[in-house]
């Protein structure tokens, strides 16, 4: 009897403290997921420093929690519903294949505010996505890639058959064709976001079958390391840091990157929530919002290729120039774009199609 | 279209991929001959890529971060082995914590060293045989420890089949109980073999972070390990066809990103799951050959059977 008298004392005490802690002293505990290892120098290094940019901003009123190396599927269910029983009130996902885990775990906490990256199913109120404008960095790089080839034929390390990579593919394509019409894309599909051995092996066929320039669309440094090797034996081919600057290879082989910054939008969102103004949307900031950063163009690019790119950045971030501007045909010929049009956001979401120009298939 | 492979290339390609799954299965295979099954050889991996990797930039010599890695893999295989061999913990349990516990401690012992350029390996120049039209760039143009790791498969066959110690940890690894009765330290010989192994899948490791990728990032062995595992139970523990079954599983994997940069029609989804598809079919046809000859397969009959010597 006493025993049971002193439990439920110990519970009402209990219940009493969870109380008092709620009522606003308790900090805003913000949960991130992370497809690879912070340390790897690309794409979630990148959504980290967000992380911590968050931290700085807040101090103590935030607590971040994060979650390395998650298995997109299955295992990222258990992970996000993990994070949620803990107490997170508001859980950034930050890959793709996120998607239905994310969407699956937000039904079952409706109190829980769950942000993903670069999806587009936002299945319950309190699911919002966000997205950056990546082949805006694209349509840069693949400008100063057209004019750097000598064998014309440009490499890309491609992760996913997924919207935001074909977008990116068509970007670079269009406009390294622009200057240069005999360039043809090498597409090289790794199905792997975090792989740096086969990220590296699929650099050295390219390298091997005369592609001389090389994007990557994976997350780590690995074909940096393996054009800077090329080089070191006799080569010349050119990279671009890809997510995070990845400067420690300039100025050679790499000649400029897309960079990913996270910390604007993170910093606002987690400030929403604070507010108590957090209300689902669907975010796809790019060059104006300064969520995407053209790192240094170092001088291996000839001054007047860096100022044309330089001038590109100043056009997308002003809004006068869009990289998707009609005429554009798809692969197969058909029209995609008029004369001046330029494409909607809706469409560049679903994008499952090449651009005329391209020879080769997406896989399904 | 896939005229545009240059085969002497590829060959080459196919070997440098090759090494660092074939360096680990040697050394996990010796430990399986001695009776040991140790699951943790991701994690000596990827100690060995890191260590490797400081103790490399640290002295600007690839070979002292080669030997560095060795001795952070044999590290971790000691305390795999005091903890099954002495501590008689479980094997498996111990060597999947092994494998965790290495990713983490690779991970926190090389945070400040992402993105440091590697000092490199100069390959071997052979002479007139680097000149050779075909041959040269296909099978002489590598850097040394290719070359190693072909003589380790030579050594290991010989030691396991021609030597009197492969013999003692033969007889260790089919009945330790025997072994033991005729006066042979069971033990002894086969926290050697871990130690063996470890060293071997660090240095497996350290030829990804100093040869392969080359550069240090976490968790950058991405599951070579778990590679290495299987291609032991596909080369039946026999060292020769260790490195069969890890030049078909390099090959293929190189192959498939060659055709696919080569623009072949065929769908990537196929090529991608190639090297997994051609492991898997070569696995069952072995079990199949096992089953229809009436035995159980070519395992070393001991294997993963902790012995205690006071029973």
């Amino acid at each position: 009897m006493i025993r049971r008298t002193l439990l439920a004392t110990v519970a009402a005490l209990a219940a009493t403290a969870t109380g008092a802690f709620a009522d606003g002293h308790e900090p805003l505990k913000v949960g991130f997921v992370y497809v690879g290892p912070i340390g790897d120098g690309g794409w979630t290094y990148q959504h980290d420093q967000g992380r911590l940019a968050v931290e700085e901003e807040f101090g103590d009123r935030v607590e971040t929690i994060y979650q390395e190396n998650v298995p997109e599927g299955a295992d990222a269910e258990r992970v996000i519903t993990q994070m949620a029983l803990q107490g997170a009130d508001l859980i950034f996902t930050t890959s793709f294949g996120y998607m239905d885990p994310t969407n699956a775990v937000a039904a079952k906490f409706p109190d829980v505010k769950f942000e993903h990256a670069t999806g587009f199913k936002r299945e319950h109120p309190n699911v919002s996505t966000y997205d950056a404008r990546f082949y805006e960095g694209r349509a840069v790089i693949g400008h100063i890639a057209g004019h750097m080839t000598e064998t014309n034929k440009i490499g890309y390390i491609a992760s996913f058959p997924i919207p935001e990579v074909i977008q990116g593919i068509n970007s670079a394509y269009l406009h390294a064709s622009k200057v240069n019409p005999d360039v043809e894309m090498v597409v090289t599909w790794v199905y792997t976001w975090f792989d740096p051995a086969k990220e590296a092996d699929a650099a050295r066929a390219m390298i091997d079958q005369g592609v001389d320039v090389i994007m990557q669309h994976t997350d780590s440094t690995a074909p940096q390391a393996a054009a800077a090797e090329a080089n070191a034996n006799g080569g010349r081919v050119f990279t671009f840091g890809q997510a995070s600057d990845m400067s420690e290879f300039a100025p050679n082989p790499r000649i400029a990157s897309i960079i990913d910054d996270w910390a604007p939008y993170y910093i606002e969102r987690v400030g929403a929530v604070l507010n108590g103004t957090w209300e689902q949307q669907a975010h796809w900031g790019g060059m104006p919002e300064g969520e995407v950063v053209i790192g240094e163009i170092t001088s291996e690019v000839p001054a007047e290729v860096k100022a044309e790119a330089e001038q590109m950045i100043a056009d997308i971030t002003s809004g006068a120039y869009h990289p998707f501007t009609g005429p554009i045909n798809k692969a197969d010929g058909t029209p995609w774009l008029a004369e001046g049009e330029v494409a909607e956001d809706g469409a560049l979401a679903g994008l499952d199609f090449y651009v005329e120009g391209i020879d080769a298939e997406i896989p399904n | 279209m896939i005229g545009s492979i240059d085969p002497a290339l590829l060959v080459a390609a196919l070997m440098v991929a090759s090494t660092p799954i074939l360096l680990a299965a040697l050394g996990e295979l010796v430990v399986e001959r001695a009776g040991v099954l140790n699951l943790g050889v991701e994690g000596m991996m990827i100690m060995g890529a890191v260590t490797g990797f400081m103790a490399a930039v640290a002295s600007d010599n690839s070979w002292v971060g080669f030997l560095a890695a060795m001795g952070a893999g044999a590290a971790m295989a000691t305390l795999f082995g005091i903890l099954t061999q002495h501590l008689l913990s479980n094997q498996v349990a111990t060597g999947l914590a092994l494998t965790l516990f290495g990713l983490g401690l690779s991970a926190l012992l090389g945070q400040g060293w992402v993105g440091i350029k590697a000092p490199g390996l100069a390959r071997l120049d052979l002479g007139p045989l680097s000149d050779l039209p075909v041959l040269g760039p296909m099978l002489f143009r590598h850097d040394p420890l290719v070359y190693v790791s072909l003589a380790l498969v030579a050594a290991t066959w010989w030691v396991l089949n021609r030597s009197r110690a492969g013999l003692v940890l033969r007889a260790v690894g089919e009945s330790a109980e025997a072994a033991h009765a005729l006066g042979y330290d069971v033990r002894g010989v086969r926290m050697a073999a871990i130690a063996f192994g470890g060293a071997m899948a660090g240095l497996g490791g350290a030829y990804l972070s100093l040869v392969r990728v080359p550069a240090w990032t976490e968790g950058m062995t991405a599951g070579a390990g778990w590679i290495a595992l299987a291609i032991v139970v596909f080369a039946s523990w026999r060292p020769g066809r260790a490195l069969i079954g890890a030049y078909l599983f390099g090959g293929i994997a190189v192959l498939q990103l060659n055709l696919q940069a080569a623009g072949a029609r065929i769908p990537v989804e196929l090529l991608s799951a190639s090297p997994y598809l051609a492991t898997i079919l070569v696995l069952v046809v072995i079990s199949a050959r096992a089953k229809a000859g009436g035995v159980r397969g070519d395992a070393p009959a001991d294997l993963g059977k902790p012995f205690h010597a006071a029973r």
